[in-house]
C-alpha cells in the first residue's frame, strides 16, 4: 500500500502517528519494494536453480529423463545422497564437442551483426521520428509498435513467403527485370539478418527515440552557431548524447537475438548453427535434458556480461541528471 | 533641450551622418504561417555598439536575433552585416555568435571543452586554444571549474560558461538572448557590469535581448523598444526615459503620469494644454504638437513635487488633491494624490533626509506641481 492510500484511509500523515501505524507504514513500504524481488525470485531465480540442478544431473531413460531426482520422502539423508551424485560432467562435455563452441560463437556473431544492422536501420527512423512535428509523433510511435499486434511467429512465416525463390521479392525483381535468376535468400545468413532486423527493430527504435526526443534542439543550433556544419554537429553532439539509447537498443536486440530460435529455424535452414537451435535439438530431439540445461546455463552466463554493461550504462545515464 | 546622449559620452555614431551602420535590418518581415512575428522592421546598429532589444514577451525579440544568427530566414526584406547581405548564409558561416536564452551548453562536455568547441571548429592550433580557453575562464572567473560538466555547476556558473563559449571566438557580433534571465538580482547587477566591461575590452558589437528595462537602461548605448514585431522607438536610455516618442514608450519604460488633453495655444515659448485632469499645463517641450491637437503630457513621478503648501504659481502645472495612498520604498516615497475629478497622480520624492519636516499622511490635502520642462508632449 502506498503512502497516499494510507492517508486516504484517514490515517494522520504527521510524525506523531502511533507506533502501530508507523510499523504498518514501514511494512507497506517494504512490501512495495519487495514485489519485483518476489517476482524475480519466483520466475527467475527458482527456475534457474532447477535448470542448474538438472545441468548437473545425468540422462536417464525415465520420466523426468535424468537422475538423480530429489525425493523428499527419503528424508534429509536421501537428499544428501542424491546431492553427491551431481557432477559438472555435462559442462566438460560442452568443451569436448566443438559443436557447442561453434554454436555459441556463431550465435554471438550473427546476433552482433544483426544488432549492428538494426542500429543502422533504426537510428534514422528514430531520428526522423524525434524531429517530426510533435503532433505526428504519437502516430509514428504507434506505427512502430503496430507489428506487435500480430503474432511473432506469423510475421516470421510471412517472410518465408517473401524471401523464398518463388516468393514475392523474387517475383517482383524478376518482373521489373533487375535479375533474371531468382535470388537465393532463404536458408542463408542474409535471411536470418533480415528476420532479426525486422523483428527486433522496435526494441532498437524505442530507446533511441526516447534518447533523441528529449535532446534539446538548441544544442544543435549552438553547435552550428559556433561554426559546426550539420553533419559534424550530428557526430559531435547528437550521436554522443544519444549513446545511452544506442547502448540500450543494442542490448535489447543483442541479448534475445543470441538465444533466438524461431528465426534461424524458419529462415536460416538446417545448416545454420545457432545456440537456440542447438538447445532445442538437445532438448526435444535428443531428450538430453542435462546437457541442454548446461547449454542454457552457459548461455545465461554469456549474456550476463552485456546485461551488466547495460546496467552500468543506464546508471551512468541517470547520473548525468537528464 | 539639452542633449540626452549615450553614457559613453564620446560614442554616438548614430548621430554621425558619415558613419556606416554595421548591422542593418532593412524592411524585414518574418511570418510563421499567417502569424507575423516581425513586421516590416528597419533598424541600424553600429560597430562596437551595445544595443538592447526591449519589449514584452512574444514581441519578436528572439526571432530578430535568430534571423541575425541564421536560424530563421526573413520572409521578406534584407539583413546586412558589414554591407553583406546575409540571406542564404548558414549559421555556421556567419561571423556572429549567440548566447542562448537556455544557455544550450553541451551536457557531455566539460566546461573547458564547451569553451573550446568553437575554436576547434575554426581549426585553431591546440596550444592557442588552451591559451584562449584559460583566458576565457579567467574572464568569467571559473578557473577552478574547468574540468566540471555543466550539470555540476550552479545556474549562474552555467550562464558564465555560456558567455565564455560565445565570446571565445571573438565574433564580430555577439547576440545575447536574455543572458541574465536566470540570475538573482545581485549576481545580475554584477554580471551586467562584467558584460559592459567585456564589450569595451574586446571592442565587440553586442545585441542583447531583454524584457527587463532596468537591465537595458544599465547596459545599452541604445535601446530599441519593440511591440508586436514593430520598432516603437530607437534611442539612448536617457532619451527613451526623458523623451519618449509615444504614449506606448512612455508607459512601457518606467512609471509615468499621462495627462490627456488638447493644445489650446502654441507660441514661441511652448504650448498650453487644457488637460482632462483639470490642470492647465504650460510647457516648453512642445514637440510637433499644433494648436487643437489631441495630445498627452507625460510626466515622470519623480518630477512631480508634493507639498502641503501651495506652489508659487497655482494657475499652471499645479493642482490640489488628497493623499490617497503612500508607498514607502526606503530610498523614496511614492504618493498617490487624488485630484478633484478622481484622477490619481503618482509623485515620488527622494528621501534624502531621514526625517522630513513636512510629513504628509493619508487623507491630507496636498498640492502637486511640476516645472514647465518636466514632461513631454506626446502626439502619438
Ligand atoms: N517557430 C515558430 N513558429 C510559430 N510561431 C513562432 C515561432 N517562433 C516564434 N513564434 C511566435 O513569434 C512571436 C515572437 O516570438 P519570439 O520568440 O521572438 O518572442 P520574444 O520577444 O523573444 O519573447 P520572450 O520575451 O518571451 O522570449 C511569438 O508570438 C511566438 O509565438
Ligand atoms: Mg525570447
Amino acid at each position: 500500500m502506498s503512502n497516499a492510500a494510507l492517508s486516504q484511509a484517514g490515517l494522520p500523515a504527521g510524525t506523531d502517528a502511533g507506533p502501530g501505524t508507523k510499523l504498518l507504514r514501514a511494512v507497506a513500504g517494504r512490501v512495495v519494494i519487495a514485489v519485483p524481488y518476489l517476482w524475480l525470485l519466483l520466475f527467475f531465480l527458482i527456475p534457474f536453480v532447477i535448470v542448474f540442478k538438472i545441468s548437473l544431473s545425468q540422462t536417464a531413460i525415465a520420466m523426468p529423463p535424468y537422475v538423480p531426482v530429489f525425493d523428499l520422502s527419503e528424508g534429509i539423508f536421501g537428499l544428501f545422497a542424491s546431492l553427491r551424485e551431481l557432477s559438472f560432467e555435462n559442462y566438460l562435455w560442452l568443451t569436448e564437442d566443438a559443436l557447442y563452441f561453434n554454436a555459441y560463437l556463431s550465435s554471438v556473431m550473427i546476433a552482433g551483426a544483426s544488432t549492428f544492422l538494426t542500429l543502422l536501420v533504426g537510428y534514422p527512423i528514430a531520428y526522423g521520428m524525434a524531429r517530426a512535428p510533435a503532433t505526428l509523433r504519437p502516430i509514428l510511435l504507434m506505427l512502430v509498435i503496430l507489428p506487435f499486434w500480430t503474432s511473432f511467429l506469423i510475421r516470421v512465416y510471412a517472410w518465408i513467403g517473401i524471401l523464398k525463390p518463388e516468393g514475392l521479392l523474387n517475383q517482383f525483381l524478376l518482373a521489373i527485370g533487375v535479375i533474371d535468376q531468382p535470388l537465393i535468400i532463404m536458408n542463408t545468413h542474409t535471411a536470418i539478418f533480415i528476420g532479426i532486423v525486422y523483428s527486433y527493430l522496435p526494441f532498437m527504435v524505442l530507446p533511441l527515440y526516447s534518447a533523441l526526443e528529449k535532446m534539446d534542439y538548441s544544442l544543435i543550433e549552438a553547435a552550428q552557431d559556433l561554426g559546426c556544419p550539420p553533419t559534424s554537429a550530428f557526430w559531435k553532439i547528437t550521436f554522443p548524447l544519444s549513446l545511452p539509447g544506442v547502448v540500450a537498443g543494442c542490448l535489447l536486440v543483442f541479448i534475445p537475438a543470441v538465444g533466438e530460435f524461431v528465426i534461424p529455424d524458419l529462415l536460416g535452414g538446417s545448416q545454420t548453427l545457432m545456440i537456440g537451435k542447438t538447445l532445442w535439438n538437445e532438448f526435444f530431439a535428443n531428450r538430453d535434458w542435462p546437457v541442454s540445461s548446461a547449454v542454457a546455463v552457459i548461455l545465461l552466463l554469456l549474456l550476463v556480461v552485456p546485461i551488466v554493461l547495460f546496467q552500468n550504462a543506464q546508471a551512468r545515464a541517470q547520473e548525468q541528471g537528464r | 533641450m539639452q542633449s540626452l546622449g549615450s553614457i559613453r559620452r564620446d560614442f554616438s555614431p548614430w548621430n554621425d551622418p558619415a558613419a556606416k551602420p554595421y548591422i542593418v535590418f532593412d524592411q524585414v518581415t518574418k511570418k510563421f504561417g499567417d502569424f507575423t512575428a516581425v513586421n516590416n522592421l528597419s533598424l541600424s546598429i553600429y560597430e562596437r555598439e551595445f544595443f538592447a532589444l526591449l519589449g514584452a514577451s512574444g514581441c519578436g525579440k528572439s526571432t530578430l536575433l535568430r534571423m541575425l544568427a541564421g536560424f530563421e530566414e526573413p520572409t521578406s526584406g534584407r539583413i546586412l552585416l558589414d554591407g553583406q547581405d546575409l540571406r542564404g548564409i548558414p549559421p555556421y558561416r556567419r561571423p556572429v555568435n549567440m548566447m542562448f536564452q537556455s544557455y544550450a551548453l553541451f551536457p557531455h562536455m566539460t566546461v573547458e571543452a564547451n569553451i573550446a568547441f568553437g575554436l576547434k571548429q575554426e581549426g585553431m592550433e591546440s596550444s592557442k586554444i588552451a591559451d584562449r580557453v584559460a583566458e576565457m575562464l579567467r574572464l568569467v572567473k571559473l578557473e577552478q571549474f574547468a574540468k566540471r560538466k555543466p550539470h555540476q555547476l550552479s545556474g549562474g556558473q552555467r550562464q558564465r560558461v555560456a558567455l565564455a563559449r560565445s565570446v571565445a571566438k571573438r565574433p564580430k557580433v555577439l547576440l545575447l538572448d536574455e543572458p541574465l534571465g536566470a540570475l538573482d538580482k545581485k549576481l545580475r547587477e554584477e554580471t551586467q557590469f562584467e558584460l559592459m566591461d567585456l564589450q569595451q575590452k574586446l571592442g565587440l558589437t553586442f545585441v542583447v535581448v531583454t524584457h527587463d528595462q532596468e537591465e537595458a537602461m544599465t547596459m545599452a548605448d541604445r535601446i530599441a523598444i519593440l511591440d508586436k514585431g514593430e520598432v516603437m522607438q530607437v534611442a539612448t536610455p536617457a532619451e527613451i526615459y526623458e523623451a519618449p516618442g509615444s504614449r506606448f514608450v512612455a508607459n512601457f519604460v518606467g512609471n509615468v503620469n499621462m495627462f490627456e488633453g488638447m493644445v489650446t495655444a502654441r507660441d514661441a515659448s511652448g504650448v498650453s494644454i487644457n488637460s482632462e485632469s483639470g490642470i492647465a499645463i504650460r510647457t516648453e517641450n512642445a514637440g510637433d504638437a499644433q494648436s487643437g491637437a489631441k495630445v498627452a503630457y507625460a510626466v515622470r513621478p519623480e518630477k512631480i513635487k508634493v507639498s502641503s503648501r501651495p506652489p508659487m504659481d497655482t494657475a499652471n502645472n499645479a493642482a490640489e488633491g488628497e493623499i490617497y495612498d503612500i508607498a514607502y520604498l526606503g530610498d523614496m516615497t511614492v504618493y498617490y494624490v487624488r485630484l478633484a475629478n478622481g484622477l490619481v497622480v503618482k509623485a515620488a520624492s527622494l528621501n534624502s533626509a531621514r526625517l522630513t519636516d513636512d510629513p504628509l499622511t493619508w487623507n491630507d490635502r496636498a498640492w502637486i506641481s511640476f516645472k514647465p520642462d518636466s514632461g513631454v508632449v506626446l502626439t502619438r
